[in-house]
């Protein structure tokens, strides 16, 4: 690529008045380094993923209301993780998570535990108690 | 207190990060030299991991290998930590500190607040250096942004003890001995650098390197059939998104490869791999024409089963590209 066709598109680097470093080539075919504010190609796969996240927790916010799964699914969503990094934040088993997710087993949840949860959401016990769904 | 330390933007965190602590001891290297001599391009899918509901695949070396590869082969002594406890992990980073040794840091890059929201995922092999603290906040030089930020005490555990795959633990490094500038084997350690590249580009396993590459281009093709075209848009958009995540990626990997291969030319009076860089920025320029016909893809949802085949049958012609690219760099240096 050379330096005068480094894509100079819109990105969320804008929002933090940044652009990249990226490497390319003078007139002469020698490596320079030099700056981007951001390639669309980029942008749209990173929108596409934060929107995937946002659909997912969603339709997960839609079950913790139909009382097919527990609050815990939707934060995890909301943060961003899988059921193997929520485990990992709060120390257990993988397959201990997934067994919280059943609304039954979530109720009688102790409040050590549930309080680990809560840590790795950034939100309050109480807020995860309550389960009001709120987005922040 | 504040170390006089000076941040340098570079294009990936891990290089930056090598660089940046070479340059502050008095050791003038290139973030493309780091990169070659520690090996860090490579092409691997990997099967049972999932990465936000996608396929992993990486463009880079495991975390950290750049580095200790890089260390090893021109000399450095690094020392690394890590730690089961918190309270030892920043204690110990505050004694760093107050000995005026700016270290650099592994953290997740979730809990990087400084960061725009769209690249704060759980990936945990980010790269920072920490070079000071002024109340409760540390100064931060993060190579992927041009200025220099901070996090205050809670954040920077937070960032340091992110869970998931590549958990830092809280894991801080820094150089404790150097050879004298004269004793760096730089000629050996470019070869050495460039043979590990081509062994592990063209490796005879499935997942990696080449093979690795038609592995892939085989499962686009695949995907809207088995999964629907949501989840192959999906996937395809995670693999460009892993492939141009924040100064990294395939396209930018392979460029910073081929300025390596430019200043290894001269180092090593050695006319093949001036024309090899040129040869390798084509290849690069290749990746992004992909990365740019796969977001042709994933931008609209409507897109037909055939115009995955076109994608996929650009990944294979780039297989073969990098196929005779890496044989011709083996013979080049040998």
């Amino acid at each position: 690529m050379k330096a005068n066709e480094v894509p100079q598109d819109k990105s969320s680097l804008d929002s933090i008045n940044q652009k990249e470093l990226c490497y390319a080539t003078d007139e002469s075919g020698n490596y320079i380094t030099t700056k981007s504010s951001g390639w669309t190609p980029k942008t749209i796969a990173l929108n596409n993923a934060i929107e995937d996240i946002k659909e997912r927790a969603e339709e997960a916010k839609q079950r913790v209301l139909n009382n097919e799964t527990s609050p815990i699914e939707y934060y995890m969503e909301l943060n961003r993780m899988d059921v193997t990094i929520l485990a990992g934040y709060v120390g257990i088993w993988p397959f201990r998570v997934k067994r919280h997710f059943n609304p039954k087993r979530f109720k009688k949840l102790s409040d050590k535990l549930l309080q680990k949860y809560a840590d790795a959401f950034n939100i309050s016990l109480k807020q995860l108690k309550q389960g009001d769904l709120n987005e922040d | 207190m504040k170390i006089d330390f000076k941040h340098h933007q570079s294009a990936h965190c891990e290089n930056g990060v090598v660089s940046n602590l070479m340059k502050h001891n008095g050791l003038n290297i290139s973030e493309p030299m780091i990169f070659g001599i520690g090996s860090g391009l490579i092409y691997c899918y990997i099967p049972f991991l999932k990465v936000n509901h996608g396929p992993a695949v990486t463009y880079r070396v495991m975390p950290g290998l750049i580095f200790k590869r890089f260390a090893k082969r021109i000399g450095v002594t690094f020392k690394r930590e890590k730690f089961k406890s918190v309270a030892k992990a920043k204690q110990r980073l505050d004694e760093n500190l107050k000995n005026n040794n700016p270290v650099g840091l592994q953290v997740g890059i979730y809990h990087l607040l400084y960061l725009p929201d769209h690249y704060r995922f759980h990936f945990n092999a980010h790269n920072i250096v920490v070079y000071g603290k002024e109340g409760n906040n540390y100064l931060v030089s993060d190579p992927v942004i041009e200025t220099v930020a901070t996090l205050d005490e809670k954040q920077m555990e937070k960032a340091r003890f992110a869970k998931g795959p590549f958990a830092p633990n809280g894991q801080i490094y820094y150089p404790i001995s150097f050879p004298k500038e004269s004793d760096i084997p730089y000629k050996e350690a470019i070869v050495k650098g460039i043979k590990q590249t081509c062994r592990d580009m063209l490796a005879p396993i499935p997942i990696v390197g080449v093979k690795g590459i038609r592995m892939v281009a085989k499962l686009i093709k695949k995907w809207p059939k088995k999964k629907g075209i949501k989840v192959a848009n999906h996937y395809l958009g995670q693999i460009v998104r892993m492939q141009e995540e924040i100064g990294t990626g395939g396209g930018g990997f392979r460029y910073i490869f081929a300025a390596f291969l430019q200043e290894s030319s001269a180092i090593l009076n050695n006319e093949k791999l001036m024309e090899l860089s040129k040869e390798m920025t084509v290849i690069g320029d290749l990746w992004r024409d992909f990365a740019l016909e796969a977001s042709r893809l994933y931008k609209n949802r409507k897109a037909t089963t055939g115009s995955y085949d076109k994608v996929s049958e650009m990944l294979f012609e780039l297989a073969d590209k990098e196929e005779v690219f890496f044989k011709t760099l083996k013979k080049a240096i040998k």
